[in-house]
């Protein structure tokens, strides 16, 4: 297997035995990064040097023989919504094209302190907001599996360069879906954690109550090691909880034996493609043969989830992006008075998606509406939640198809409604603030399926070790996308 | 409901977002046809239901009134579209 392909725990391994230098597998990964960005485009920055200059000094510890954690030396990226200090960080808008942060994510400085090596920065839908990466206003990005095909989104750049084998891992953020679908159509692990697990300090915001950072990865394994780096409470992110934090992964063992998976009725419907369908009930018999319990279960109120999560999502979003108004940072349009300056920049350098989800966002919240609408919407989340506690208290995990169909073609999807009926199966858990892991569980038409895990508040163990259980025995994520099998 | 040209004139400038005719004609069926979607709230009876803002709530997160590290006005300040005397500068409000 090519170096760049193993495991983050190989990985460490030949580092740590000096098989290989941090600063010799940062350009292994460069050089692939470089033969394969023609065609899949993932990045938007492509920070080399800096690269380097991080496995140097990892390359100066191990020589001394200090030792270096699980993740020290070994190449990622981070989606471009995530600030990092002196690397522009775009969010995939005009707006911010320029943008330099004068600080750092907590996400990017724990993995920095961590001994992480930061390959560069990745092509998202504009502001996280879409489901295919085509909203980003500089690129489109290809699905590996097949070029023709988007990688999801918004987190498109972060499911597309972990499977095309750019970097060893990627974090993501989702606030309706955005880790777990892309996850889900490129073939990748993508952990959604507890709101409040990972802090959001330098997330730059889409819809606050929702959006968690959680990262992208081959494996379930290398999943916890990455969320062991960056889970944890943060002082400079008020909504985030504190909690014991466990080492993640203690939990992966592969024994599902007496464990209770209820598979809501609800998240079989909304147009699930029939050999799917079919897909996650072979899943079903092998967690049955692996000793789990499988009983069907319902969650009554899922239908109301979508038109909930519009609202909060967008009301969310006509808020938080108020502060882009040409003033302290991003883009400015000339003209001769303040209003005006606000209003032209706002309109050039928003592109279409986001002005559509904050109209709706401000027309929601506007007086008159607010009751309707808003206060409707939150109310709505509570019999959610309620519907998830009800069935967690029955079941260890639920399970479902992550999405109803695989990845669309390039340019398919045009109507804004159509968007959002991707999501259906991942939007509820971002309302009700559960955990949840998407994992490969096999192909159709030649393209990645995913299966959803949810787990209970603060469960993401026992999500790995279901997750863990089902990827050992199944081996999904040994196949590999052909274009890359064509390059070996 | 539906919603009107009028209503996105109005929600624009509320949101400040100078729109072009075609994008008022655009939105206008576009928010129409979400609102579409949005309205099957309405069905739900939630008369004792207690609105929930965030899945996993916190309350009163508060810290002791110590001052703590902050950015720095250089650092605040690198990007700015325009500065003056170490303030943001914009032009004329009135």
């Amino acid at each position: 297997m090519k170096t760049i392909r193993k495991s983050l725990a190989e990985l460490h391994t030949l580092l740590v035995n000096k098989e290989i230098s941090s600063v010799e597998l940062t350009g292994e990964y460069l050089d692939h990064i470089s033969e394969f960005e023609p065609k899949i485009r993932a990045f938007i920055t492509v920070t080399a040097e800096k690269a380097l200059a991080q496995a140097k000094k990892i390359d100066q510890k191990i020589a001394q023989g200090e030792s270096i954690g699980p993740l020290a030396g070994i190449p990622m990226a981070l989606k471009d919504n995530l600030c990092t200090e002196e690397i522009v960080t775009t969010c995939a808008s005009q707006m911010l094209r320029e943008f330099i942060p004068p600080y750092n994510a907590t996400v990017t400085s724990r993995l920095e302190a961590a001994g992480a090596v930061l390959a560069g920065k990745l092509n998202m839908d504009e502001f996280a907001m879409g489901s295919t990466t085509e909203s980003s206003a500089f690129f489109l990005t290809a699905n590996p599996w097949d070029l023709s095909r988007v990688p999801g989104g918004s987190s498109g750049g972060s499911a597309a360069s972990v499977a095309a084998g750019e970097v060893a891992y990627s974090l993501g953020s989702d606030t309706g879906g955005s880790i777990r679908q892309p996850a889900a159509f490129c073939g990748v692990v993508g952990l959604k954690p507890t709101y409040g697990v990972v802090s959001r300090y330098g997330l730059a915001a889409f819809a606050s109550s929702l959006d968690q950072v959680g990262p992208l990865t081959r494996t379930v394994r290398d999943n916890a090691l990455v969320l062991n780096a960056i889970a944890g409470y943060d002082v400079l992110d008020s909504t985030s909880v504190p909690f014991n934090k466990p080492d993640y992964t203690q939990f992966l063992e592969n024994n599902v034996k007496g464990l209770k998976i209820g598979v809501p009725k609800e998240f079989f419907e909304h147009g699930l493609k029939s050999e799917i369908a079919e897909l996650i009930k072979q899943a079903l018999k092998t967690y049955e043969q692996l000793g789990a319990e499988i009983e069907e279960c319902s969650l009554p109120h899922m239908q109301y989830a979508l038109p909930a999560y519009f609202v909060i999502s967008t009301a969310e979003c006509s808020s938080n992006l108020a502060r882009y108004d040409g003033v302290s940072y991003g883009y400015r349009a000339e003209a001769e008075e303040v209003i005006d300056m606000c209003e032209t920049t706002r309109a050039k350098a928003f592109g279409p998606e986001v002005k559509r989800r904050m109209l709706f966002g401000t027309y929601a919240l506007s007086s008159g509406n607010y009751e309707a609408y808003y206060v409707k919407a939150q109310k709505v989340r509570t019999l959610i939640k309620q519907d998830f506690a009800q069935a967690l208290a029955k079941y260890h995990v639920l399970l479902s198809p992550t999405t109803p169909t695989v990845a669309y073609k390039i340019g398919e999807i045009s109507e804004p409604v159509a968007c959002y009926m991707g999501d259906v199966y991942t939007i509820p858990v971002n309302l009700a603030g559960l955990p949840a892991i998407s994992i490969p569980a096999g192909f159709v038409d030649n393209m990645p399926v995913g299966l959803q895990l949810i787990g209970n508040y603060f469960a993401e163990g026992l999500l790995y070790r279901a997750a863990y259980a089902f990827e050992q025995n199944t081996g999904y994520y040994q196949e590999i996308p052909a274009l890359l099998r064509e390059a070996d | 409901m539906t919603i009107s040209k009028q209503d996105v004139e109005h929600i624009a400038l509320s949101a400040r977002l100078k729109l072009t005719e075609e994008e008022i004609k655009l939105y206008t069926k576009q928010l129409d046809s979400i609102l579409e979607c949005v309205d099957l709230l309405e069905q739900i009876d939630t008369t004792d239901v207690r609105p929930t803002a965030h899945g996993v709530e916190l309350f009163n997160v508060l810290r002791e009134d110590e001052v703590e590290p902050s950015l720095p006005q250089e650092k605040a300040l690198i990007n700015a579209p325009e500065t003056e005397h170490g303030f943001f500068k914009v032009p004329r409000i009135i």
